[in-house]
């Protein structure tokens, strides 16, 4: 009885040893020489593996990092403006500091503003809505409201509302790293720079069609008026295509175009409310243009 | 045994409910909406402005690509304007918009009721005027016609297949063509072969109609070569490669053309279209269109000028049923459901196809329980719910090493899948990123 | 007209196949088996049925409502399915607690711990049999002598099954021809003997796979492949020594083949997707169930076939793939 024990015993421990020597030498033979300041740098990084960057995962963002001579195209939208220099510095470079951005939707064709004219029933997905048709309102730029962008998010940053049928981004949450963006078959999301206290005006609208036609599918469309650009005192205002869009680089905040908008097409976001006589004015006025339309 | 192509289909109910309904002219529409991407490639440009008067026949629109067609009015009227239109893609898109006054042919047009058997054009003369008079195939698939029809150097047609087989359920157009005008098509199918310079044509029907099959078959005793072969019924005998493996037993490889195995298809419709361009010198500007359902009061068979409104149709055959729940252009396997009744008919339109409410909806989604049937079905011999799976999961790769391009977009899997799962709607998906991802690969 | 269209890619319609028609379809299968096995075993088989399906239904029910809080599903009919299946894969005096236990493994671990419906890699009731085994062996080998109705729950006479006397008997070194209590053919097939409550009736199963190629439910890949496998295989070792190796209509006879290659072997979720794959599969398990049978520990093995062959089919689904239309070009035929 004792004899076998003491067999088994030396056999097994033979058996490790051999096995201990293969694998120290198939490990040498295998040994793959890594750069370490690569594992450093993934630690610094937020270790979301959005994609954001345009590379897969953090660790292959790390890697381009460390093997970059120039460092001033790879930016990291997840991390702030010190991680990113907390990182260049450690890699001896200057860091390349972005203005922070946040996703915004710019559709506003909810229910009540946009009525649906048929019911779509296909596969829930707007890529494959948008490759059907132009959509289930009589709009055929807006929203397709089957969340795509909300599937994407991996920051838990969106979500959508059944009241309205659109997509809504948390702010704290989003993380501007642009997967939403390139989901959104439509290119409603657009990352705009968070602004000053966080306040963004922009135009939440991409209908291209002409003024009457984008008002009858959508009572918030941009109907392409020109107000916005003719009264914004920073040429901060394009138009193209029967639409406005503003320049977040030059937009002062002032506010001017969100009163004139006809069809209360631009939107600011995080403003202090303003005076009761103030909305009134606007309100009366929006009416008044649109009795004169 | 009849014939039929081996692999996969579908039998679903044939529900051909104006199969005895005589092909009847349309009235002519007040306006009509004449689309310029009525075929597949690139939309023609239109010739006419606003204010413009035309006559039916009139080139208003040119072929402005090697993939393209012209585009001629189908009635007489002034332009009233040059805008964007809702079409059967479910896109607003450019189209013609004539206001109509009159019924005013071009002269060269032989509008005599007598049949023109004697074939008197050189095959090069055949194919420029299946060209100029903007023949697409009428089967659905709108391929401009002349483009089959030369062959490409190094390759010979050997076999002419002319597709009588209507295989969508409802639709019943092609089968009122071959049985009023047999005549017609099988002089066309003789300009297709002398076109292409074959001795042997088959037309192949499906043993649902044997009043077509008998009814062609005592004409075609006169034409040499033309055989009529009745095939069984089963879905999709009417795709390009199942019939061709159907009356020929030759498979087309993947990624290649039905020439590469010598064989060449076209519809019945377009035979008849054939006919009339070069015996009658008459432009594709009308064409028979189906207008079905369950609830439909009076089934049809209508002959129709396109850029008529579905609407008027529908008017015409009864109305539109209280119960309607959804309106198909096309057969209900592969047609498209249309977002409004405005949408005008176009070359492709087989069909106009109202779905009562209770059959309109699809089915809730269930789990894939994996049983396969997405498999045995299919025609291509594809894996479509390995392809839904790869196509959901951005895996585009892996879609494409399985021969997702293969998929021929019949439905099959889809209408046989017990979880009523949306295998086509995301096997499409894959099918048009895996398609951007190899053109942009070889560029 | 007020109300908004539908608008959804193509196709527009669909046919009339669904789950829960599938689900039903192979439960009205299963109910000739289900007939015999009262007929032969009574109450027995009744109060064991019924338990099965009760707590498989209720334990789906449950773990989806409590602890995944998910809407419950149990109306596609695959609880209950499992529940039957399970049933057929005991004896029919197994005692109540432990059908209980085998079903809340069978659709606890079996089922929905991998997600639930369609994605579970091994045959629910299949786990929730074998578990049984393993872990009440003595129960769940004590077979009741098939005695009609007259046979009690509780205090049902137990003997052998066929295949563990000649097992046992040719592991003493006798001879088949010279066994005693070996049932003839016709008695194998009408099911005259003892076993699982659903497996002994080979002519009520066949009734069953008539009913389920009749209406497309399944191919005839599965059971042809697997029958035919294990006929072959024990057919040549019948032919080397019929003494020791029972003839190949006794095998394909006893225990859970017939079961197994109809309802178990063939469940959807677990079996391969194409007819080549298919085939692979059964002949894989027909050989395992040979093997365990002749020389495995056990005498029947098909249980445990399945199982292991459940753990191929990701890889027979990977490698095996249909033949692709256009693969055989015919060039100038």
């Amino acid at each position: 009885m004792s004899i076998t024990v003491i067999y088994t015993i030396l056999s097994l421990s033979a058996l490790g040893v051999a096995a201990a020597i293969i694998l120290y030498f198939v490990a040498q033979k295998f040994k793959v020489i890594e750069d370490p300041r690569i594992d450093e740098v993934e630690g610094m990084l937020p270790g979301a593996n959005c994609g954001g960057c345009g590379f897969p995962g953090c660790r292959g963002f790390a890697e381009a990092m460390v093997k970059a001579d120039d460092i001033s195209n790879l930016n990291c939208p997840v991390s702030d403006a010190t991680g990113m220099t907390a990182i260049a510095t450690y890699l001896g470079h200057t860091a390349n500091i972005t203005e922070p951005q946040v996703a915004v939707v710019r559709c506003n064709g909810t229910c009540e503003f946009r009525p649906k004219v048929n019911h779509y029933d296909g596969a829930g997905s707007c890529a494959i809505s948008a490759a059907l048709y132009s959509g289930d309102t009589g709009c055929s730029y807006g929203c397709l409201g089957e969340g795509d962008c909300v599937a994407v998010c991996k920051f838990d940053a969106m979500y959508m509302d059944p009241v309205t049928g659109l997509p809504v981004i948390i702010e704290e949450n989003c993380v501007a790293c642009g997967a939403c963006v390139k989901a959104c078959p439509k290119d409603i999301i657009e990352l705009r720079n968070v602004g000053k206290k966080s306040r963004r005006i922009f135009v939440s609208c991409v209908n291209k069609d002409k003024g009457g036609v984008a008002k009858k599918s959508c009572e918030v469309a941009c109907i392409g008026c020109s107000k916005c650009f003719n009264v914004c005192p920073f040429e901060a205002i394009t138009m193209a295509n029967n639409l406005a869009y503003i320049d977040y680089n030059k937009c002062k905040l002032c506010r001017k175009c969100v009163e004139v908008c006809p069809t209360n097409a631009i939107h600011e976001i995080n403003f202090p409310p303003r005076k009761p006589a103030n909305v009134a004015d606007i309100t009366g006025g929006a009416k008044a243009e649109e009795k004169n339309a | 045994m009849l014939k039929t192509f081996k692999k996969g289909g579908v039998h679903p109910a044939e529900n051909k409910l104006s199969a005895h309904a005589p092909i009847v002219t349309a009235e002519l529409p007040k306006v009509a909406i004449i689309p310029m991407g009525q075929h597949i490639g690139a939309p023609a440009s239109p010739l006419v402005q606003k204010g413009d008067e035309v006559k039916v026949g009139q080139l208003i629109a040119q072929s402005s690509g090697f993939v393209s067609a012209n585009i001629h009015a189908s009635v007489s009227g002034k332009v009233l304007k040059i805008d964007n239109a809702m079409d059967a893609s479910g896109f607003s898109r450019q189209a013609v918009h004539i206001t109509v006054d009159g019924d005013e042919w071009i002269d060269i047009i032989d509008r005599s009721p007598e049949i023109v058997k004697e074939i008197k054009a050189t095959p090069e003369e055949i194919i420029k005027k299946v060209q100029e008079a903007g023949i697409v195939g009428l089967g659905g698939a709108t391929f401009p016609s002349h483009i089959k029809l030369s062959v490409p150097p190094g390759k010979k047609a050997e076999v002419l297949l002319i597709n009588g087989v209507e295989c969508e359920p409802y639709l019943t157009a092609d089968h009122r063509l071959m049985l009023e005008k047999g005549e017609e098509v099988l002089i066309g199918t003789k300009l297709l072969m002398m076109a292409l310079g074959v001795t042997k044509a088959y037309v192949g029907i499906e043993n649902n109609k044997p009043d077509a099959i008998g009814h062609l078959r005592d004409i075609a005793a006169a034409y040499d070569g033309i055989d009529i072969v009745p095939l069984k019924v089963k879905y999709p005998q009417g795709g390009e490669k199942q019939l061709i493996k159907a009356v020929i037993n030759r498979e087309v490889p993947s990624g290649a053309l039905p020439i590469d195995v010598g064989a060449v298809v076209h519809n019945v419709g377009t035979a008849f279209a054939v006919y009339e361009a070069v015996q009658k010198n008459k432009p594709l500007f009308e064409r028979v269109v189906t207008v079905t359902g369950k609830s439909v009061k009076n089934p049809s068979n209508f002959l129709v000028r396109i850029g008529t409104p579905t609407s008027q149709l529908i008017e015409a055959a009864g109305g539109v049923p209280e119960d309607t729940g959804k309106i198909v252009s096309g057969g209900p396997m592969m047609g498209k459901a249309l977002k409004s009744l405005d949408v005008p008919i176009a070359k492709g339109s087989s069909g106009v196809l109202l779905f009562q409410d209770a059959e309109a909806g699809r089915r809730p989604v269930e789990p894939c329980i994996r049983c396969g049937k997405c498999v045995s079905v299919c025609p291509m011999g594809l894996e479509p719910y390995l392809l839904m799976t790869y196509s959901d999961k951005k895996m585009w790769e892996e879609a494409e090493h399985e021969r997702t391009m293969d998929c021929i977009e019949c439905g099959s899997c889809m209408y046989t899948c017990p979880a009523d799962r949306p295998l086509l709607d995301y096997i499409r998906l894959g099918k048009s990123t895996v398609g951007n991802i190899i053109r942009t690969r070889k560029q | 007209m007020d109300r908004l269209l539908h608008v959804a890619p193509s196709p527009h319609i669909a046919g009339e196949y669904s789950v829960k028609k599938i689900m039903f379809g192979v439960i009205l299968a299963l109910l000739p088996a289900f007939a015999t096995s009262i007929y032969y075993f009574g109450m027995g088989a009744l109060i064991v049925t019924l338990t099965a399906i009760i707590s498989c239904v209720a334990f789906e029910y449950l773990i989806q409502k409590f602890i995944l809080k998910t809407t419950p599903k149990i109306s596609d009919g695959s609880a209950i399915l499992t529940g039957l299946l399970l049933a057929f894969n005991v004896p029919s005096n197994l005692p109540i607690g432990i059908i209980i236990i085998g079903a809340l493994v069978s659709i606890g671990i079996g089922k929905l711990s991998f997600g639930g419906l369609g994605q579970n890699p091994f045959n629910p009731a299949l786990v929730g049999r074998v578990f049984l085994l393993i872990s009440f062996p003595v129960q769940m080998t004590s077979w009741p002598v098939p005695k009609g109705f007259a046979t009690g729950y509780a205090d049902a006479i137990t003997g052998a099954t066929p295949l563990a006397l000649v097992k046992e008997g040719v592991g003493n070194g006798e001879k088949i021809s010279e066994m005693i209590g070996i049932p003839q053919h016709m008695e194998l097939f009408y099911g005259h003997m003892g076993g699982s409550m659903g497996e002994v009736s080979a002519i009520a199963l066949l009734l069953g796979f008539a009913f389920m190629l009749y209406r497309k439910i399944i191919t005839w890949h599965i059971p042809v492949f697997l029958i035919g496998t294990i006929f072959a295989f024990t057919g040549i070792l019948n032919l080397t020594n019929p003494e020791k190796f029972a003839d190949p209509l006794f095998h394909i006879l006893t225990g859970g083949v017939m079961l197994g290659a109809i309802f178990m072997a063939t469940d959807m979720v677990t079996s391969p997707m194409n007819p080549k794959g298919m085939a692979v599969f059964a002949i894989g398990i027909g050989i395992i169930t040979v093997l365990i049978r002749i020389f495995g520990a056990y005498p029947e093995g098909i249980s445990f076939a399945i199982l292991i062959m459940n753990a191929f089919v990701p890889i027979i689904n990977r490698y095996i793939k249909p033949k692709r239309f256009g693969e055989e070009v015919k060039n100038g035929k």
